[in-house]
């Protein structure tokens, strides 16, 4: 049996881990629930952007628009969503595995990963298909301050590199969220745009002045949308991130104290043999002196 | 009529107004009750809020707006 010192220190250790695994769980229940209220408070901006743009896209023909043409597949752009700190469980591996399978199934040399996020970076650090200095390098700040803005000019040169021709299709491959527990990774089509097939339940086609033209607002508000998509990718993957993580934690802390509670009763039983031990001596030498 | 102003991460203003003069891309439009049905990109500029007598401005940097049977939508960016 394991001696009683041994036994203690690694109650003791494990003890701190829980502690450190539990304070991890509940920072990322904070978290989420901010990252939540961003996801929920986006919605209604991108439904309503949605709604304006079918109604508005609805009457003229705008196949001929440089984001939604269909061009030959030449050039793929992959932009794989991870985020900068481990301990989330799966929710890195994912993405790099999802990543890595389209990349075979494309072809490595139709295929430019960009990645955003360290984790992301890591893995693709040494691979032959990785971004080139003419896309955003360091993304990975992105997540330390999420918001509509700085995520613009990430989205802003991409829809650059599109429109230039450097690349024939973009894909976002990341977690979305579904609830703390549960992530669904996605691989989604950024551009060319994929026509919403919504033929929208308020076909009630209103007579709507447009200022200055149909055609000019459709320009205006087509990369509007590609930023709220990928936008709303972004944060989907950050609520993804601390749920996942929330969840892992949760995990181990239950996984600790599962242990713990082996450890002590070990702890406790060693003990117990230790005092038996001793009366048995005693009272062997208290017979040995009567006999 | 209601006006909302809403942005890719908050809700900037929700409620009733008299009138609201918004930045679009061909110069300021002014917006009353019953206005007709309005579909209309915006340039950078102030949106300017009157209700009875109470003025709000809020800096838009583009966006789109829409006005339908007494609703505006401001999507700003």
């Amino acid at each position: 049996m394991a001696n009683l010192k041994e036994i203690r220190t690694r109650i003791t250790s494990v003890n701190s881990t829980m502690q450190i695994t539990s304070a991890m769980k509940m920072v990322s229940a904070a978290k989420l629930k901010r990252a939540q209220n961003a996801v929920v408070q986006m919605r209604p901006y991108a439904e309503k952007l949605q709604e304006i743009l079918s109604n508005v896209s609805s009457s003229i023909d705008t196949a001929d628009n440089p984001f939604v043409k269909i061009r030959e597949e030449k050039n793929i752009l992959l932009v794989a969503l991870t985020s900068n700190r481990g301990l989330c469980g799966g929710f890195n591996n994912n993405v790099i595995k999802k990543t890595k399978t389209l990349v075979r199934e494309y072809g490595e040399s139709s295929i430019t990963v960009l990645p955003v996020g360290k984790k992301a970076n890591d893995a693709f650090k040494n691979s032959s298909y990785l971004a080139k200095d003419n896309l955003p390098q360091n993304s990975a700040s992105l997540w330390d301050d999420l918001n509509f803005e700085n995520v613009n000019s990430l989205t802003e040169e991409l829809m650059s590199s599109y429109e230039n021709g450097d690349f024939d299709k973009i894909i976002v491959v990341y977690n979305s969220f579904k609830n703390a527990a549960v992530q669904i990774i996605k691989a989604e089509q950024l551009l060319p745009i994929v026509k919403a097939d919504s033929v929208s339940e308020n076909t009630d086609n209103t007579d709507y002045i447009f200022e200055p033209s149909q055609e000019e607002i459709i320009v205006d508000l087509i990369p509007n949308s590609l930023k709220v998509t990928f936008y709303k990718a972004m944060l989907d993957s950050l609520a993804s991130e601390h749920g996942a993580r929330m969840t892992a934690m949760h995990k181990a802390t239950d996984n600790a104290s599962e242990l713990i509670k082996e450890l002590k009763l070990t702890y406790n039983k060693a003990r117990q043999a230790a005092i038996t031990n001793e009366i048995l001596e005693i009272v062997g030498g208290a017979e040995a002196l009567n006999g | 009529m209601n006006l909302q102003i809403i942005t890719p991460d908050a809700e900037l203003f929700s409620g009733e107004v008299d009138s609201v003069v918004v930045p679009g891309s061909d110069g300021l439009i002014g917006i009353l009750n019953n206005h007709a049905p309005l579909v209309s990109s915006l340039k950078s500029g102030q949106v300017k809020i009157n209700n009875a007598g109470d003025e709000k401005f809020f800096d838009v940097n583009g966006g789109v707006v829409e006005v339908l049977k007494n609703k505006v939508v401001i999507l700003a960016t």
